[in-house]
């Protein structure tokens, strides 16, 4: 036996034997959390997964397979003019940051062969908070106010912070001879607006199709709401003609794919959720037997985002459930802990969550469901935002990494500004939600 | 000559993928062949690579930010030096 291995596994079993040996069933608290996960699991599939969240994994894959990443380095080059690579690195997490582990080797290339450490902070910040997954979600989720504040803020943030780091450090930047990383050429295959126009066809058939239910009393969103799915299949419909037209899918095989949604939309009005899955499998079927090419990568790009996404929300919806409970619902944990930590809009509720967010690991978008839970019960809306531009920007983890790529002292200027920085905007918004 | 192929990116999927596809692609070549990782963020910037996951071969950076077909990396692989 080599006992230098082995002690985990035994620490494992011991600590697992434990558990279970001790496992509190009947306790209706422990009970009831067990109940508030799965209804939570329950709601989101229910409501987020078809009409939301695979239309946007569809989105997000589309960027990553025809959004040419290249052409948007060309800003980070040791060359390129200051000001675009500000501009440039507060919003294109959108396009590059779509899983985030290619952040950080990102951000290092900036920061060490490229534009400097201004924007390559502005990058860093930026990118995990404005991918569309996650604004996506969080107006979905968490109310519009919030994800529009996430998207702003994010972008606002990233660039005050760039520039204070850059002010902070200037000197040092100076005095650094600047050496140019290989960039890879772009590859331009087809025109801007060609690709413009799919990406906003693709967001209007996510948009239309969420449509929230509107009161007859506001008249230009209950209008839309009306005729909501007419306009999905419009959208749809123009989406099928661009891939046919540029993307050089097959006509008859678009065709063929459209007619079991167009059919169930026909003879099962009421349960639109069915056509418009039958849709979203046609689409794949014409992406897939289309051989090797941009979408086939279309399609892998979205595929491999789902499985890297998909275990993690679950379970942290869960997880956040047994702990937080539904809204309105108790898990384990007692809602007047959470009121007590960050309830209200104090700096304290402020601080504390900004402090906690920068130094908790949240895997991809599982900030979302425990930031429902904490609101839930009792957290204010300030802090709640603190949280989102605190939280996925930072963890102890990337801290880690950050020290090895800058050096202690500015990861520590960084990790403060976050810090500051967020509880200052938690507060001012919170007094006004 | 033996070559050295080697797989740059911290550990995402992408990059594990492409280390299965490249080494693959040097099993059908046939040729004598290592494979190493390259998971060190500083390694991976010193060599210019901003983009992951990247291939490179005896140190020479062959491409970054995509993972090729199957007969492009076969082509990239035989055509080093």
């Amino acid at each position: 036996m080599n006992w230098k291995d082995e002690w985990k596994w035994l620490a494992g079993f011991v600590a697992v034997f434990f558990a279970l040996y001790f496992l509190p069933v009947g306790l209706p608290r422990f009970d009831g959390a067990i109940t508030e996960g799965l209804e939570l699991v329950k709601w989101y599939v229910r409501e987020h997964v078809v009409l939301c969240l695979v239309p946007a994994l569809f989105i997000a894959g589309g960027i990553a397979a025809f959004v040419s990443q290249a052409s948007v380095m060309k800003y980070f080059g040791a060359k390129a003019n200051k000001f675009l690579s500000y501009g440039v690195a507060s919003v294109s997490g959108t396009i590059l940051a779509v899983c985030s582990c290619t952040v950080l080797p990102l951000f290092a290339g900036i920061y060490k062969r490229g534009a400097g450490l201004g924007p390559a902070i502005a990058f860093l910040y930026s990118g995990p908070a404005i991918n569309v997954l996650a604004i996506v979600l969080t107006a979905r989720i968490l109310g519009f106010a919030l994800g529009a504040a996430r998207a702003v803020g994010a972008v606002v943030f990233s660039l005050v912070i760039g520039l204070a780091m850059h002010f902070l450090f200037r000197h040092e930047e100076a005095a650094k001879a600047a050496a140019q990383a290989d960039l890879p050429e772009p590859e331009v295959k087809r025109p801007l607006w060609q690709t413009s126009l799919y990406f906003a066809s693709m967001a209007a058939v996510l948009v239309f199709a969420n449509w929230a239910q509107a009161e007859p009393s506001d008249a230009v969103f209950y209008a839309i709401y009306k005729v909501k799915w007419p306009l999905t299949a419009f959208f749809a419909v123009a989406l099928g003609v661009m891939l046919k037209l540029w993307f050089g899918a097959s006509g008859l095989r678009l065709i063929l794919a459209a007619i079991p949604a167009v059919l169930l939309a026909l003879f099962m009005p009421d349960l639109p959720i069915l056509s418009f899955s039958a849709g979203f499998i046609g689409l794949s079927w014409v992406l897939n037997s289309s051989g090797e090419g941009e979408l086939n990568d279309w399609f892998s790009s979205s595929w491999d985002l789902s499985k890297q996404i998909f275990p993690l929300l679950i379970g942290g919806v869960l997880v956040s459930g047994f702990l937080l409970g539904r809204p309105g619902h108790e898990g384990v944990i007692p809602s007047e802990w959470v009121a007590w930590a960050v309830g209200g809009n104090s700096f304290w509720s402020n601080f504390f969550a900004s402090i906690v967010a920068a130094f908790m690991y949240f895997a991809t978008l599982t900030e979302i469901p425990i930031l429902q839970g904490l609101i839930g019960s009792g957290m204010g809306k300030g802090p709640a935002l603190t949280l989102l531009l605190a939280g996925p920007a930072l963890s102890l983890p990337s801290m880690l990494v950050l020290k090895t790529v800058m050096g202690v002292k500015k990861t520590v200027a960084y990790v403060a500004l976050v810090v500051i920085m967020s509880t200052l905007t938690g507060m001012f918004f919170g007094a006004f939600f | 000559m033996k070559k050295k192929i080697q797989i740059l990116g911290m550990g995402c999927p992408k990059c594990n993928k492409l280390y299965a596809a490249a080494e693959a692609a040097a099993k059908e070549l046939g040729i004598e062949y290592e494979m190493e990782k390259i998971a060190d963020i500083n390694k991976i910037t010193d060599m210019g690579v901003m983009m992951t996951p990247a291939l490179a071969i005896n140190d020479d950076v062959k491409f970054a930010a995509k993972i090729p077909s199957m007969e492009e990396l076969k082509k990239i692989i035989s055509e080093a030096k």
